[in-house]
């Protein structure tokens, strides 16, 4: 019997990816593959292209060259395919403060045209801990509370790739804390995750990939197992520095 | 996607748009005292009782609607752009027509809603009795709202990332408007005078075909406006 050949869709699998914004060059050339149901953490220090790659694997912005496929979608030429299977969670929250809670997610619930949405809503916020305030307007929210929500607007529609952009700007410590905790429950095994951030211990505690971006170049990817945690500060600050050419 | 699926999400951008307005109250109370204020002062630099007003007074109708639609539609994707909205309605797999559209119809009621508002102030004010006219003359309103909202929604989302969008927003818009307005005041004057619509001649016809003309462009190149 012949043996059958599969062919392994990555969750996300980036090749060449160039994004030009009139004169600057935001990524130069990132070639990324992230396997399903991994958590990959991308270091970078600001203006790296951290938030372009993120922008672009959530089809916000179109490559000028190369590829990147999501679930085996391209995000130019199926970019509703792409938007079905990705969540976002950003320092942006995306949410409307005039609107409660619940008003929120069961409009974006309609959005991604879910039969369930406030059902689904229901059992998220009571997962995150909102729902004695999900009929209280999101304006009337702390910072952490709204990022909490945020995380419901983001899973609502089950995403198979979750896109982190530094979901941990503007919050203190004690939100950063119940955030890491929501993100660090959503590590199943099923769903695969890739977090931005310039902070390396929140980054470094919840990924089993690390990569640094630099100057828009991939300079550095690897087994999160493999990494020295303690030293790895060092090779973060080596990496940049190599990449800025001093 | 069906259609009536696509029509539910653009309603549901509408309503969403609405309560939020309603919850506020910040665009339409602008909206409407601009209006009245345009109307007003207007009415202490000309005679009520002079013969010769009739066309003075569309036009201080017109310059009121014009006014205030610049407020609606220039807040409508600033309040977008707050907390990342816009990128957040972006990133659902809904095609760009349908926001484009609920965004178009939120405009629309706010707009249709104010002029109407400004038309019974300016009736009161300017002791104008309709009679006949007054179903013409919201006729020619939702005509005007329309043309007005296709426009300003377009570029309203071309302009809501830039810092000074308000007044880039009118520089933009009111070269394209002057043709609605100019014909919108036509129709008025002669409602005003107490002839029917069929005295405007061609002029409702016009209003008809650059709404028509306008949504289509509208429809067509929203996806390229509100790209990156």
């Amino acid at each position: 019997m012949p043996a059958e050949t599969h062919r392994v869709v990555a969750a996300v699998e980036v090749k060449n990816l160039w994004k030009v914004y009139g004169h600057v060059e935001a990524l130069k050339g990132v070639d990324l593959t992230v396997a399903e149901g991994s958590f990959l953490t991308i270091f970078g220090p600001n203006g790296a292209g951290k938030t372009t790659l993120m922008k672009v694997l959530a089809t916000l912005a179109r490559p000028t060259d190369g590829s990147a496929l999501v679930g085996g979608h391209d995000v130019t030429k199926e970019a509703g395919a792409v938007r079905k299977r990705v969540g976002v969670i950003s320092h942006n929250t995306y949410l409307y403060p005039q609107l409660t809670a619940m008003e929120n997610l069961a409009f974006y619930g309609r959005m991604y045209g879910l039969k369930r949405a406030r059902e689904r809503s229901t059992q998220l916020l009571e997962q995150l801990g909102l729902a004695t305030r999900m009929h209280d307007r999101v304006a009337t929210f702390s910072r952490g509370m709204q990022q909490r929500l945020s995380v419901a607007r983001a899973l609502l529609h089950e995403p198979e790739l979750l896109l982190l952009d530094e979901p941990y700007t503007g919050l203190d410590q004690h939100a950063s804390r119940i955030l890491a905790g929501v993100l660090e429950g959503l590590r199943d095994g099923q769903r695969t995750v890739v977090m931005t951030t310039h902070n390396l211990q929140e980054g470094l505690e919840s990924c089993d990939r690390v990569a640094i971006l630099a100057r828009g170049r991939m300079v550095f990817e690897e087994a999160a197992a493999e990494v020295d945690h303690s030293g790895f500060q060092a090779t973060y600050f080596a990496c940049v520095e190599r990449a800025w050419g001093r | 996607m069906g259609p009536v699926n696509a029509l539910g999400q653009a309603w549901a951008i509408t309503k969403k748009d609405l309560v939020a307005e309603l919850r506020g109250a910040s665009t339409i109370v602008s909206m409407v005292l601009l209006g009245l204020l345009v109307v007003l002062v207007f009415n202490f630099g000309t005679d009520p009782g002079a013969k010769d007003v009739t066309l003075a007074r569309s036009g201080v109708l017109w310059a009121a609607f014009l006014f205030a639609g610049v407020i609606a539609v220039g807040r409508s994707f600033a309040t977008e752009k707050e907390a990342g909205c816009l990128d957040g309605l972006l990133l659902c797999p809904v095609d760009r027509a349908v926001i484009y559209l609920g965004k178009l119809v939120g405009n629309l009621i706010l707009l249709f809603v104010t002029g109407l508002v400004i038309l019974g102030f300016f009736t009161v004010l300017y002791n104008v009795g309709l009679g006949a006219g007054s179903a013409g003359l919201v006729l020619v309103m939702a005509l005007a709202s329309i043309g007005f909202s296709a426009i300003g929604t377009l570029f309203a989302a071309v302009g809501a990332g830039v810092r000074a969008r308000d007044a880039l927003l009118a520089v933009f818009i009111f070269p394209l408007l002057v043709p609605l307005i100019i014909a919108a005041a036509h129709v008025s004057t002669v409602l005003l005078a107490g002839q029917g619509l069929g005295g405007a001649g061609l002029w409702p016809w016009f209003l008809v075909v650059y709404d028509v003309i306008f949504l289509a462009i509208s429809f067509m190149t929203f996806d390229f406006v509100v790209e990156e």
